[in-house]
């Protein structure tokens, strides 16, 4: 096997994910196919780094996981406040812009 | 600790990395889509959990130890809890139907996370590149020190927006669930005023539940708490309790007491069972006077502080004995 | 026609002097009928108790201001005979310069007398005529208004000028035929005239484009002078499209429909415009033209063809008609014939077909107005067949009527003998088998007009009385018009009497015209000319004896025989109107309607499928905002997915 593995399986990790937000209904749940995302990104760039030889991949796949938080965390407060005025988490139901 | 630096010395993949690797990413792989498709939202964040873990490991493996352990300290200590958190406080009672709403979103996902899958494949396998150099000489000083040392010299001014960022997002998350009021602040004539438009419409409460332990047979969480009038109180048990279904009835706590709202309930129609309800025979407690007409043995004193019939009473008694 | 080229070239037309004396006061001649109509439409019911007689005067001014001018032209050497007047300048258009200008030369002088004394003539009959009428003042207007754009028509000096004249012609020949506009058959046979009028302006039209695009200007002397050198096939386009100017404006085939319908309009109205004046101004604009037709001996047959063909046709539909003016028109139309025939036979014709114009009007004038004195008469009625024997009871009429009849036939020593003997000779000049057949033609017709002509005047004015009661259901008393009407009826008598010899005797009015329209070579014709003479005569004599035989010797039938085939053919005109309707009217409507269909489907269709695709494709793209997230969501992966697909296609 050669490194190609885990690219391939960062690949299905970051499809896997997307589909998540695509289907799942909750919002919290869709966060997470989010956060599934961004680490099989960042798999692949730690990959590359071990590719290329240097540790500019880890340097930006830390800054990735920097951004992640930050955006986990405002994604969550917009959910709750959500939540707190609607009484619902499922994203269909904001859905105000229609047509 | 002695990692294993054999497996990711040069470019090449050893053998207990390749282990590694076939054990673990079909496990990972399953765990995503257990993701997909769990119908229980902590489930899923369980799932996700795992999948974080095994992708510290092969971060691991791959000779990223700083962000090894960074993914398991930040991801899935710390987002990860907090998507638990959040979890439990909005999520859980949000009912997941199967019945998908948008037409063919299944199909669309479906197709688009087959595709995407094969280009990625297709990507990876045909791109012709030159051979893993491998993080030997980069981690010279050790991992962490060689990222430092990137961090801070090429990527220095990244590192300071990126702790602008996180400030603001701590203030934006501050900013974003303060509780805005919608109506105004109901004043404590509001409030009365609607607990009696409320009882008067649906024979709803009025006064507030009884502190924890005043009637209790029982401090278990999952049990309801009795009222003044002996019935239990549904309210009392904590709600995601309820949903769960995981509240218990007094009977498996108290039977004799159920026994007793049963046969009060029965009989006692009207007046609330007030009459029926075990007493507690404290001093100075309702309900410590014989009844009028019945006779009270000698031996026993009379539980309660006599009021001038009573204690007239227990005189003529004391004078008759 | 003649053949050879060299015969048809006439000796050049004298260029225009300055015009002085009493020729510089030519513009009162249009300006005071002008002047006349503006005034009596403009103070309306005020002037209807002398309203009548300004447009009197205002004609009367108009020929004494002509004579005057023919009396100094007459005093001139014939060098000096053709005088320019300069009236303004017009239209400064670019390259285009177009100068307001007046060209008195004898052809145009000899039309103006024309006009304006058969027209103060006549304006003085309706007087009488139209007395009953509450709109006789507007009718005055009218008259002057035609007297004014007749006569801006022959004194034009360029063809837009004349072309104003031209249209002002059929603006008063409308507003005149529909008159009486409260009966729906008259407004439309007013319309029809218009409508076919316009057919021929397009063609005059076409003409002054070609002119201009050829010699760079439209009046006379550039496009005399440009015709001496161009090519023939452009002479006989621009020839060709004046024919058809012409045959529009005089009623020739193949657009001779309106005349009949014409006579909707008061008698005088007839009298003028339908058979002395505006008819004849295409035979005008074809001697007018003579540079311009000299030079295309084609545009010349063809002339002649049209001449031929409506001669016969005039004389073929005016033998079965009943209705008196109605055969007046048919003889019109036949006898314009005989001129367009003469003036497309070249220079040796041009004079001719003026002076049978001339002795035209004065004779059917006449006829015309002895018409409405009969009408006038007979309670308005027209039907032929419901006379008979009015000769007795109306002697002026009778006896002016049948100086007309005399001359019209071609009787010896009536002006329409002269007239049309000469033509007929002209009809025989030439070589190859043309003499020959228009030649005979020419002959024959004038048989033929012997006859319908004896035809109307014996049935109107001899054999028994077949009056039919009046509208009001009383016995007919026909009683002789009164002398207003009696007098030009007179004057027009004497003039087709005696007018055709004044004017043949020594070639005098030959030798008039030259300056106008060139010196032309005598030719023998192909028969000698007392055989021709001869045969004109026996002709006639035939065609008067059968119809005195029929029509005065014999019953008249009140109710019209059957007839044979070409006889109800004739009564229908020779279906002009059928086929008028069937090879342009229905056609026409057909593509207007599809033409309408066209835009509304097509033009409209393209407009409103443009606005009502843009919206469909809003609307449907607009269905792409659900507002749901996720399959926005759904959206970016698909194109995500569909990016990196083609990039990976394009890189192979």
């Amino acid at each position: 096997m050669s490194l190609v593995n885990y690219l391939v399986l960062s690949g299905i990790l970051f499809s896997i994910g997307a589909v998540a937000v695509l289907l799942r209904r909750n919002s919290i749940i869709a966060l997470m196919g989010v956060e599934l995302m961004l680490n099989a990104a960042n798999l692949m760039l730690i990959t590359f780094a071990r590719w290329h030889g240097n540790l500019h991949g880890e340097v930006f796949a830390f800054f990735v996981m920097l951004v992640a938080a930050a955006e986990v965390v405002i994604g969550l407060a917009i959910v709750v406040s959500i939540f707190r005025t609607r009484r619902s988490a499922s994203i269909d139901d904001v859905n105000l812009l229609k047509n | 600790m002695m990692l294993p630096m054999s497996l990711a010395e040069t470019g090449t993949v050893s053998a207990g990395e390749e282990v590694f690797f076939w054990v673990v990413a079909p496990l990972a792989v399953l765990a995503a889509l257990g993701l997909l498709f769990a119908r229980k939202a902590v489930y899923a964040a369980m799932c996700v959990v795992f999948v974080m873990i095994s992708l510290a490991g092969f971060y691991i493996v791959q000779e990223a130890l700083f962000l090894g352990v960074a993914q398991i300290v930040v991801y899935t200590g710390a987002i990860m809890m907090l998507f638990l958190f959040v979890l439990m406080l909005v999520g859980v009672d949000a009912s997941d139907s199967v019945v998908e709403t948008l037409k063919g979103q299944r199909w669309i996902g479906a197709l688009a996370g087959a595709g995407l899958i094969a280009l990625v494949a297709a990507v990876a396998m045909r791109a012709s590149m030159p051979a893993p150099r491998g993080l030997a000489e980069a981690n010279a000083d050790t991992n962490p020190v060689g990222v430092a040392r990137l961090l801070f010299s090429d990527y220095v001014l990244v590192v300071e927006v990126a702790g602008v960022l996180l400030v603001t997002a701590a203030v934006g998350a501050v900013v974003l669930t303060r509780a805005e009021r919608l109506r105004p602040k109901p004043t404590q004539k509001d409030v009365a005023d609607a607990k009696m438009a409320a009882f008067a419409a649906e024979g709803a409460r009025i006064r507030g539940l009884p502190a924890p332990g005043v009637y209790a047979r029982h401090n278990a969480a999952d049990v309801p708490a009795l009222g003044a009038d002996g019935r239990p109180i549904d309210e009392s048990v904590p709600r995601v309790l309820r949903i769960r279904g995981q509240q218990r009835s007094i009977a498996s706590v108290s039977p004799e007491l159920a026994a007793q709202l049963a046969a009060s309930t029965s009989s006692h129609a009207g007046d609330g069972g007030a009459r029926s309800v075990t007493q507690s025979g404290q001093p100075g407690m309702p309900g410590t006077e014989p009844a009028p007409g019945t006779v009270t043995v000698d031996g026993e004193r009379p539980t309660s502080q006599s009021t001038e019939d009573t204690g007239t009473k227990r005189a003529e008694q004391e004078e008759q004995q | 026609m003649l053949g050879t080229p060299a015969l048809t070239v006439p000796t050049a037309v004298v260029d225009a002097t300055a015009a002085g004396g009493a020729a510089s006061y030519a513009w009162l001649m249009v300006a005071l009928p002008l002047l006349g109509a503006a005034v009596l439409l403009l103070t309306g019911r005020r002037s209807d108790r002398w309203g009548h007689w300004l447009g009197v005067l205002a004609s009367g001014g108009a020929f004494v201001v002509g004579l005057l001018v023919v009396l100094q032209m007459v005093g001139l050497d014939p060098a000096d005979r053709v005088m320019g007047l300069h009236l303004f300048t017009w239209l400064p258009v670019g390259e285009l310069t177009v100068d307001a200008g007046m060209r008195l030369d004898p052809l145009s002088m000899s039309f103006v007398m024309l006009v304006t004394f058969v027209g103060t003539l006549i304006h003085v009959y309706s007087v009488a005529y139209m007395e009953h009428d509450v709109d006789r003042r507007r009718f005055f207007a009218y008259l002057n208004l035609f007297v004014a754009a007749m006569l801006i028509l022959v004194l034009a000096d360029s063809y837009v000028l004349l072309f104003v004249g031209w249209e002002g012609v059929g603006l008063a020949s409308y507003l005149l035929i529909g008159f009486w506009n409260y009966r729906t058959d008259y407004a439309v046979a007013a319309k029809k005239a218009f409508v076919m009028n316009r057919v021929g302006d397009v063609g005059l039209l076409l003409a002054m484009m070609a002119m201009f695009a050829a010699f760079g200007a439209v009046d006379f002397d550039a496009v005399f002078a440009g015709a001496a050198g161009a090519s023939q096939g452009l002479l006989t386009a621009i020839g060709l499209l004046l024919l058809l100017a012409a045959c529009g404006k005089s009623a020739q085939f193949p657009l001779q429909a309106w005349l009949g319908d014409a006579m909707a309009g008061p008698t005088p109205v007839s009298a003028l415009i339908h058979a002395a004046t505006m008819v004849t101004a295409g035979v005008y604009l074809v001697v007018r033209s003579a540079p311009v037709f000299d030079g295309a001996p084609t545009a010349q047959l063809v002339v002649v063809i049209v001449g031929a063909i409506t001669l016969v046709f005039g004389a073929v539909v005016g033998m079965a008609k009943d209705d008196i003016k109605k055969v007046l028109a048919a003889s019109t139309m036949s006898q314009i014939g005989y001129m367009m025939l003469a003036a497309g036979l070249g220079p040796v014709g041009y004079a001719f077909a003026i002076l049978h114009l001339i002795t035209h009007g004065f004779f059917k004038a006449g006829m015309f107005l002895g018409a409405g004195s009969v009408m006038h008469a007979m309670d308005d009625q027209v039907d032929m067949r419901r006379f008979g024997g009015l000769g007795r009871h109306m002697k002026v009429t009778w006896l002016t009527f049948g100086a007309g009849w005399l001359a019209i036939i071609g009787f010896p020593g009536l002006s329409g003998f002269w007239s049309k003997d000469l033509i007929i000779e002209a009809a025989f000049v030439g070589e190859g088998w043309r003499p020959w057949v228009f030649g005979t033609v020419a002959l024959l017709a004038a048989g033929l007009t012997a006859f319908y002509m004896s035809r109307l005047f014996f049935m109107t004015f001899h054999g028994k009385e077949r009056w039919a009661p009046t509208s009001e259901g009383k016995k007919q008393h026909p009683h002789e018009a009164p002398a207003l009407m009696t007098v030009p009826m007179v004057i027009l008598a004497i003039g087709s009497v005696g007018l055709g010899f004044a004017l043949t005797a020594g070639d005098t009015f030959v030798t008039w015209l030259e300056p106008a329209i060139g010196h032309a070579e005598h030719h023998e014709p192909v028969l000698p000319i007392p055989a021709i003479m001869g045969a004109t005569i026996a002709l006639m004599a035939l065609g008067v004896f059968l119809a005195w035989r029929q029509y005065a010797a014999s019953t008249v039938p009140v109710e019209a025989p059957r007839g044979s085939v070409l006889t109800r053919a004739a009564r229908r005109d020779l279906y002009q109107d059928a086929v008028n309707e069937g090879v342009f009217m229905r056609p026409g409507q057909y593509l207007t309607r599809g033409l309408v269909y066209a835009d509304s489907a097509v033009v409209d269709g393209a407009v409103m499928g443009l606005a009502r695709g843009t919206s469909g494709t809003g609307g449907w793209i607009r269905r792409l905002q659900t507002g749901y997230i996720r399959s926005y969501a759904a959206i970016m992966l698909v194109g995500v997915v569909v990016a990196l697909a083609v990039v990976l296609a394009s890189r192979g």
